[in-house]
């Protein structure tokens, strides 16, 4: 096992490298420029001479091999640099919003896993009755509804009934829960809607199939109590596809989530994206690209080796 | 006879002192209520995060309205007064006899907000960062000052400008916003010191800064104005999108967004705050207008702009557009309603400004042909992809061009394409914008000078006619003498030439909670911003 997992470990190198190569060719191939951008903005007067500075500054009047072997160089160190367009260190500026982005990945899944697993559950138990359908017409409503039009509703909801919003501002958990909670709880839900959607038919076909399996007719047969067949037998054996989507929905609301956090003025990473490739601000982009390359590498290997614990059979060589 | 005993006397007396004490207490509230009240916290949105904090170098609103309340200026428009001239640092200024000189007296016991005095020193060592750059160092209107041959501080209290040539726009210049005062010990050190960092002597203190997020200042017990700033503090929230920010004021955990909302919004927050609303509305010193290419044909001939001028219904325009938009006001090169707008009766004169729009749509269809171009002629009108006012506006004005025959294809584009194409002149026409701090033609004007002297031309053509009118009005003090020439350049653009044209001028709604008192909207975004008269109402 230590093998396998040095190897995976190993394998993240060349992918990530692939990944660094791809977005940094891909941005400086789409037309504008950061330092145009920054001056032109307003419309105000801005020399040429300044703009020429300004890029100089930057390094982007170096030849474009040169300005990818010294971003690499530094990414080896772990350092990515500066914002291009605000000059702070890349990763304060991503530690700021991490957080944030972490903690609604975290409260979404939290949601979705307490939606998805009992519904999917009794819906697989009562198929073709009423639930089933019930169920099943919950989970396609939140497959065909967009997770930032159910954060719109939630708003208005909110602005019209009671003219109370969300919090502007983040604030940490531990500074202050009730804030921290009032703030994050209402995207949670709203992506966890959308979320549990697809966990929730994920489980309700894995269970189904499971409750098909010969070992469920004898544990059955041997007197045991049904909820003990589904819990401990059956469910237990369908959770490898759904732990396989749910983590792979998880790596994606890190930095996934750009019109959700527009909708709540969330301060995360998916507005930082937007933000950095609408200003042509290359280097955060690419920090950004590579984190969420990160995120999901690491939770496709985090999912290969939690399905190794959970089914005994699977051993990594 | 009747007679009256003491205490009948007396009760009459507490009778009618009873009668009065309502009337009197209701007059108390009522002045008590127009006072200023000392305390509170002011929490303003903001559509963007600065992305430096050197206003010297930053040309954004989202620079200004976080950081102005940290800085003093030189000089500031009167916030109640627009466009009066008062002093901020400086107590009083003279010009000398050929007004090639001027002397300002700064303020004594100035401090910034790390206990050190500002001395005049400070003053000239950020004049000379603002027009005379080290390398390195962006200033952004350092052209501005191009009169300006050099900056003395003789004494502690004195500071010197030495002109080159008068010029009209050099006190007005002197008044921008964004010419924050900083310390010379600072720059000396690392000119680039601000671009990262706050120190100031303005009304508050430097805070928190959370990226994206928020900005914080807090009462500066020194500042030089005693009783001021009323308020405590303020927190600037960071909202990108217009929906949100709406729906911050209409809550009330904002009590305003400084820059303005459309009229949708505007009727929103009023319908959820009710009379705890209160809604401010001024002409705005922006404008949306017509770039073309005058370098790619058929737009090089002056028949075939005319004819784009002649066909848009700026009445109609105005009418449609500010229900939906900024867009409202009609104006030719400078803010109509200013001191150098020309008049509405001249103004209709103007092809492109006439009340009958059929006759002139009639003459652009005439001269279209007369040019050679076909019925249905097709190309492309560029422009920024912001909903509002550009997209609205480039609609129209597609809509406009089509009813002459014209086959017109509207390609909104994010910033980054849309500055380059602009800039290379890879486009046919485009739609532009200009957006000023003050009522100046020098500024005005730039977008209109020959594109080998200024860099916001993006139409591509040399006025040499433009640019020696220009240069002579600039030269003028007195308004007098100025708007005839200021009536040339307009007469060049729009009747002779039509290079470029604006559509409309924008109008500036402001909508925000009646417990925001002493902050009074300017025609400017840009100005006003340090929040030092601002108070709270219970």
């Amino acid at each position: 096992m230590g093998r396998y997992i040095a190897k995976r470990l190993l394998l993240m190198i060349p992918t990530l490298l692939g990944v660094a190569a791809l977005v940094f060719f891909m941005l400086r191939v789409a037309p504008g420029d950061i330092v145009e951008l920054k001056y032109a903005g307003s419309g105000t007067f801005a020399p040429k001479e300044a703009i020429e500075r300004e890029r100089a500054q930057l390094g982007l009047d170096k030849p474009l091999a040169q300005q990818f072997a010294l971003w690499i160089a530094g990414v080896a160190r772990f350092d990515f640099g500066r914002s291009m367009w605000t000059g702070r260190p890349i990763t304060e500026e991503i530690k700021i919003r991490l957080e944030l982005s972490l903690q609604l990945a975290v409260m979404a899944t939290i949601v979705a896993i307490l939606i998805a697993i009992p519904c999917g559950t009794v819906a697989a138990l009562k198929q073709d009755t009423w639930v089933d359908y019930l169920v099943r017409t919950f989970a396609i409503g939140g497959l065909a509804i967009p997770s930032f039009w159910l954060g719109i509703i939630i708003i208005l909801g909110f602005l019209i009934l009671f003219s109370w919003i969300p919090p502007l501002t983040f604030t940490p958990f531990w500074v202050d829960p009730w804030t921290n909670l009032s703030q994050l709880i209402w995207p949670a839900l709203a992506v966890g809607y959308r979320y549990s959607a697809m966990a929730t038919r994920m489980t309700r076909s894995a269970v189904l199939e499971v409750l098909r399996e010969d070992y469920i007719r004898t544990a059955r047969a041997k007197g045991l109590w049904e909820r003990a067949v589904v819990a401990k037998h059956g469910l237990r054996n369908a959770l490898l596809p759904i732990v396989t989507v749910i983590g792979l929905e998880f790596a994606f609301l890190i930095g996934g989530l750009v019109v959700t956090e527009q909708v709540f003025n969330l301060n995360g990473i998916g507005m930082l994206f937007v933000e950095s490739v609408t200003r042509r601000d290359y280097t955060m982009t690419q920090a950004l690209v590579l984190l969420v390359a990160c995120a999901f590498i690491f939770m496709n290997f985090l999912i290969d080796l939690l399905n190794a614990w959970l089914d005994p059979r699977i051993r990594y060589q | 006879m009747q007679r009256f005993s003491a205490l009948t006397v007396a009760r009459e007396i507490c009778r009618f002192f009873a009668l009065l004490a309502p009337l009197a207490l209701a007059g108390a509230q009522a002045l008590a209520a127009d006072a200023p009240r000392l305390g509170g916290e002011l929490v303003f949105a903001v559509g963007e995060t600065p992305p430096s904090f050197d206003g010297h170098r930053e040309t954004t609103f989202a620079m200004i309205h976080p950081l102005a309340p940290h800085y003093s200026t030189l000089l500031r428009f009167d916030p109640h007064n627009y466009p009066k001239i008062v002093g901020d640092l400086a107590e009083s200024w003279s010009f000398s006899r050929d007004g090639l000189t001027a002397t300002f007296k700064i303020r004594k016991g100035v401090k910034f907000h790390d206990g050190t005095a500002l001395t005049a020193h400070d003053v000239k060592a950020t004049y000379d960062k603002i027009i005379f750059p080290p390398e390195g160092v962006a200033s952004a209107r350092k052209a501005s000052y191009a009169m300006v041959a050099k900056v003395e501080a003789p004494d502690d209290l004195t500071v010197v400008f030495r002109l080159k040539n008068i010029a009209a726009s050099f006190l007005a210049n002197l008044a921008s916003p964004w010419n924050f005062v900083y310390s010379a010990e600072k720059l000396k050190k690392d000119p680039r010191w601000y671009e990262k960092n706050v120190l100031g002597s303005g009304p508050f203190m430097f805070v928190e800064y959370a990226p994206g997020s928020h900005w914080i200042g807090k009462k500066n017990p020194q500042y030089y104005m005693p009783g001021r700033p009323y308020l405590d503090g303020y927190r600037a929230v960071f909202i990108r999108d217009t929906a949100p920010r709406v729906a911050a004021v209409r809550s009330g955990q904002a009590a305003v967004e400084f820059r303005g909302f459309n009229p949708a919004a505007r009727d929103d927050v009023v319908k959820s705050l009710g009379d705890k609303a209160v809604v401010q509305e001024s002409p705005w010193a922006c404008n949306l207008m017509v770039a073309i290419n005058n370098e790619k044909k058929p737009f090089n001939d002056p028949r075939v702009r005319r004819a784009l001028n002649l066909a848009i219904d700026r009445n109609e325009a105005s009418k449609a557009l500010s229900r939906i938009s900024v867009m409202k006001y009609i104006g030719g090169l400078y803010r109509p309603g200013s001191e150098f707008a020309t008049a509405p009766a001249e103004l209709n004169k103007l092809p492109g400004f006439g009340k009958d729009i059929n006759a002139a749509r009639n003459e652009a269809r005439r001269l279209l042909k007369e040019a050679g171009v076909a019925e249905g002629f097709s190309f492309v009108l560029k422009n920024r992809n912001v909903r509002e006012p550009y997209e609205v506006t480039g609609v129209f004005v597609v809509d406009q061009w089509r009813k002459i025959g014209l086959n017109v294809t509207h390609m909104p584009q994010e910033g980054g394409p849309y500055f380059n194409d602009f800039r290379q002149g890879n486009y046919d026409t485009g739609i532009d914008f200009t957006c000023e701090f003050m009522d100046e033609p020098d500024l005005y004007l730039l977008k209109y000078l020959s594109s080998d002297k200024s860099p916001i031309n993006y139409s591509r053509y040399k006025d040499p006619m433009i640019d020696e009118y220009y240069d002579r009005q600039s030269r003028m003090l007195d308004i007098k003498d100025r708007l005839p020439l200021l009536r040339q350049i307009e007469k060049r653009v729009f009747v002779e030439q039509n290079y470029q044209f604006p559509i409309l001028w924008w109008q500036r709604i402001v909508p925000h909670s009646h417990r925001l008192k002493g902050w009074k909207i300017g025609p400017s975004h840009y100005v006003n911003q340090d929040l030092r008269d601002v108070w709270l109402a219970q």
